[in-house]
């Protein structure tokens, strides 16, 4: 017979002893690469919310007379060709980001997560009905479907989370619906039933709180795909316009016409791009890896 | 009459010299000393896919560079020296004729033995059914430059060789209107048997390339006429137009040697990225463009029916230092007015200095714009800013604009829309408060070109109603001497830029044209539209 301690993980009782410092350096020694991606998130946050004060430079106003400069000491990443500084575009391109990113991976995911609940909540014909939405929505690359909706809704920042969200949703309804089947069978669902409480708060009381390890790991994937997706729908004209800051905006028009004379114009938005995706992508996985059980023994 | 015809001359050996000033002395061919060889194919890029085959109804570039090589026009600009308004024969014999009439009436003697690429003789009576068709069309087909005609009372054909216009009044603009390089003559027999939608999916034409095909979003391919009516032309076995919508597309094709020119015309960073990649295997033709870009005010919202608001908008604008900056990087140079800088009736730069926004103390404008602007209380005022997503120079001059109008306060949230829903914006729901627009003409004609500003012209979508301005035109377009048309124009661009301030000029576009080396006898026009029909091209195959 098991004596009662091989129930406990004894990480976790060390990890309630230890300091909060002592925890952060335990995890990044268990999740270097998680570690490095939240490291870029936070540096990201950090320059979207205090761009203001991390540089002299106004991200909109011309100074023709710096066109094109080089990347040197008075100008960090060099200047575009209306000369404008691009660090201080790169800066506040990342607010530009995180506000798209986290606004339309925070709505997607949340709509998917209800609607996934609800899916395996009810079952029967509502779950059919669906799930056979969500199947045509899923069959569409996402920007496609991003593409699609800025189209016909037009640009801006708004019609561009729209955009994001939209096809956010059905694949988060999907993931969640799945973790959500197996809990729909928990006796405590029947037994929230059985107490009388109304559809809506056992979904979002009882059951939705059991799934946010894949809403949460879902809602980081969407924040690095939203960054990517808002810099391609600018890169294409279809999303944030000119002047606003905005990564993708700034990798078309005069990057590409200078990319032989002026390659900086594309590197650093083009850096800023990845990294922010790469960071969030890392910040994911090791969140995954932390949530779920299976993996977190490894 | 004659006074007339040589005012207008005068001009136009003026624009000669001016024009050909800038345009001559950067082009480094002298077609002239070399001996034209035969054979080869010219592959050039072309930006945009033209919306039909149609040159009558179209207006776009797009239609011009593939096309216009499959057909023959009356009268065209000089191949030779596109840069003047030195018009030559292209169907009819001889020179340019004389008008009689006291100005009204000019008769031209039409080639005989001419063919349509379908063996169909070409006569007189195919030049009128074509002015019929472009000036008089039938309710509901469209002809985009019926308004160039105005002063044609009728066009008559009394015998297979002979053709008559018929004027209502003299007029200076009517050899241009001639001239415009999308006049293609069709056959008379194709307009009676198919109607006039025919052209819009086929051709059928009499110039130096016959059409062999379309592929759509790829190429349009045509190959030598063997019976063309200019003895020895065209030089080429064929050309064929690869569609490249991205520039850089068209600038790598150049560079790769897979497309020898784009005639439309690159930035001054891809120019100088292929004189560095290529050297002397590249040549570099550059001019004044008949093209402006201008920003229109939607005077039907508010508060843009007050002129002091949209005074303040061109107030704001520094023309002087953007030329300086912007001609670095995009495709505009010249600080003009209403008429296209150099020309006899332009603006000098001293009678500039004294309109709205052309002053060269910036400071003190901003500083009236802020005052107007307070005055009418439109402080803290935001625009609905319509723009064209198209980079060269729209984005470009848009952005530079929005930069210009911040310095006095005004924000601008700009919305770049791609071309059909810009001019969708502009044409019919006229969703904006100012929008980027244009005037790009063909051949120089500015007594044509100015009706842009008209509040009746076609082309205007300020919505606005001036009857002041409509006045001054009229007499301006029937003013006899130069002086007096100059004179006039001084005051339509005053009531039309300064007082009124219905649209802004932002800067005159500047045309560079760098191409392969090997291309010859193909001459720089203040124009994207003009000399494209390719019959002087040849090939040196010793440069290949």
């Amino acid at each position: 017979m098991a004596t009662p301690q091989a129930f406990i993980d004894t990480g976790e009782l060390d990890e309630l002893k230890n300091p909060l410092g002592e925890r952060l350096w335990s995890l990044a020694r268990k999740q270097p690469l998680g570690t490095a991606g939240a490291l870029v998130v936070v540096v990201m946050a950090f320059a979207a919310t205090f761009a203001s004060f991390l540089t002299p430079y106004d991200p909109v106003v011309n100074s023709l007379e710096d066109m094109l400069t080089p990347p040197n000491a008075e100008f960090a990443m060099g200047t575009d060709e209306f000369g404008r500084d691009i660090l201080t575009r790169v800066l506040f391109g990342a607010r530009t980001a995180l506000f798209i990113g986290l606004v339309a991976a925070f709505l997607g995911a949340t709509i998917g997560l209800v609607l996934g609940v609800a899916s395996a909540y009810f079952g029967g014909l509502f779950d059919l009905i669906v799930q056979r939405i969500v199947d045509v929505f899923l069959a569409f690359p996402l920007i496609i479907m991003a593409l699609a909706v800025v189209a016909t809704l037009g640009p801006g920042v708004e019609n561009v989370i729209i955009a994001i969200t939209v096809p956010f949703i059905p694949q988060c309804a999907r993931v969640v619906r799945s973790s959500a089947l197996s809990i729909r069978e928990i006796p405590y669902v029947d037994a929230a039933r059985a107490l009388g409480y109304s559809h809506a708060r056992i979904i979002l009381r009882h059951m939705a709180p059991n799934v946010m390890a894949p809403f949460l790991i879902m809602l980081t994937y969407f924040v690095g795909q939203a960054i990517l997706l808002e810099a391609v729908l600018s890169y294409l004209g279809m999303g944030v316009q000119d002047p606003t800051p905005a990564w993708g905006l700034m990798l078309k028009g005069g990057a590409e016409e200078f990319l032989e004379s002026a390659p900086w114009l594309s590197i650093f938005p083009g850096l800023a791009i990845t990294l922010a995706v790469f960071g969030f992508n890392l910040f994911g996985d090791a969140l995954r890896d932390m949530l779920d059980p299976k993996l977190r023994s490894r | 009459m004659k006074r007339y015809i040589r005012a207008f001359r005068a001009k136009t050996v003026a624009s000669l010299l001016l024009g050909g000033a800038v345009g001559i002395g950067f082009c480094a061919q002298t077609a002239t000393a070399e001996t034209a060889q035969l054979g080869g194919t010219l592959d050039f890029v072309v930006a945009g896919e033209a919306p039909s085959k149609d040159g009558h109804r179209e207006t776009t570039y797009a239609i011009v560079h593939p096309y216009a090589p499959f057909y023959s026009l009356l009268i065209r600009v000089n191949p030779d020296n596109p840069q003047s308004s030195d018009f030559v024969c292209d169907l009819c014999v001889g020179g340019v004729p004389e008008p009689t009439n006291g100005g009204k009436t000019f008769t031209f003697r039409i080639k005989e033995g001419v063919k349509f690429h379908d063996g169909t003789p070409l006569t007189a009576r195919d030049v009128k059914a074509t002015y019929d068709r472009i000036v008089f069309p039938p309710e509901g087909v469209p002809s985009a430059r019926k308004a160039f005609f105005n002063m044609v009372d009728s066009v008559e054909a009394p015998d297979d060789t002979t053709v008559v216009f018929n004027l209502k009044f003299a007029s200076g603009a009517f050899l241009p209107a001639l001239a415009t390089p999308f006049n293609w003559i069709y056959s008379k027999k194709d307009l009676d048997e198919h109607g006039y939608d025919w052209h819009r999916d086929n051709v059928n034409g009499s110039g130096p390339f016959k059409f062999v095909q379309h592929q759509p979003g790829a190429f349009v391919e045509g190959v030598r006429n063997d019976d063309y009516h200019h003895a020895g032309q065209p030089h080429l076995d064929g050309f064929k137009a690869i569609i490249a919508k991205k520039m850089s597309v068209r600038i790598q094709a150049i560079r790769g040697n897979r497309a020898a020119i784009e005639f439309r015309g690159f930035p001054p960073k891809a120019r100088d990225d292929l004189v560095n990649a290529l050297g002397d295997k590249l040549r570099v033709q550059e001019s004044d463009w008949n093209c402006v870009l201008l920003f229109t005010s939607n005077h039907a919202r508010k508060p843009f029916d007050d002129p002091r608001v949209r005074r303040a908008l061109t107030l704001a604008v520094d023309r002087w230092g953007g030329s300086k900056y912007l001609s670095r990087i995009a495709i505009v140079k010249t600080v003009g007015g209403v008429v296209f800088p150099g020309h006899p009736l332009a603006a000098s730069e001293e009678e500039l200095v004294q309109l709205a926004g052309y002053g060269r103390d910036i400071e003190a404008s901003r500083a009236e714009a802020r005052r107007l602007l307070e005055e009418a209380g439109a402080t803290d005022l935001t625009i609905d800013y319509n723009n064209r997503d198209v980079d060269q120079p729209y984005k470009v001059v848009g952005t530079w604009l929005i930069d210009q109008w911040a310095k006095v306060g005004v924000k601008a949230e700009q919305h770049v829309r791609p071309t059909p829903q810009f001019y969708a914006a502009l044409r019919k729901s006229h969703e904006f408060d100012v929008s980027i627009d244009f005037n790009c003409q063909s051949v120089i004609n500015p007594i044509a070109d100015v009706t842009k500003f008209l509040g009746s012209s076609g082309n205007n979508y300020g919505q606005y109603d001036d009857q002041v301005l409509e006045e001054i035109y009229g007499k301006l377009a029937r003013a006899p001497t130069e002086d007096e048309q100059r004179a006039l124009m001084r005051q339509y661009e005053k009531r039309a830029l300064d007082e009124m301030a219905h649209m802004g000029i932002s800067l005159w576009w500047y045309k560079i044209n760098p191409h392969r080396s090997y291309v010859k006898g193909w001459n720089i026009a203040p124009s994207h539209y003009l000399n494209q029909q390719l019959d002087n091209v040849w090939i040196d195959k010793s440069l290949m």
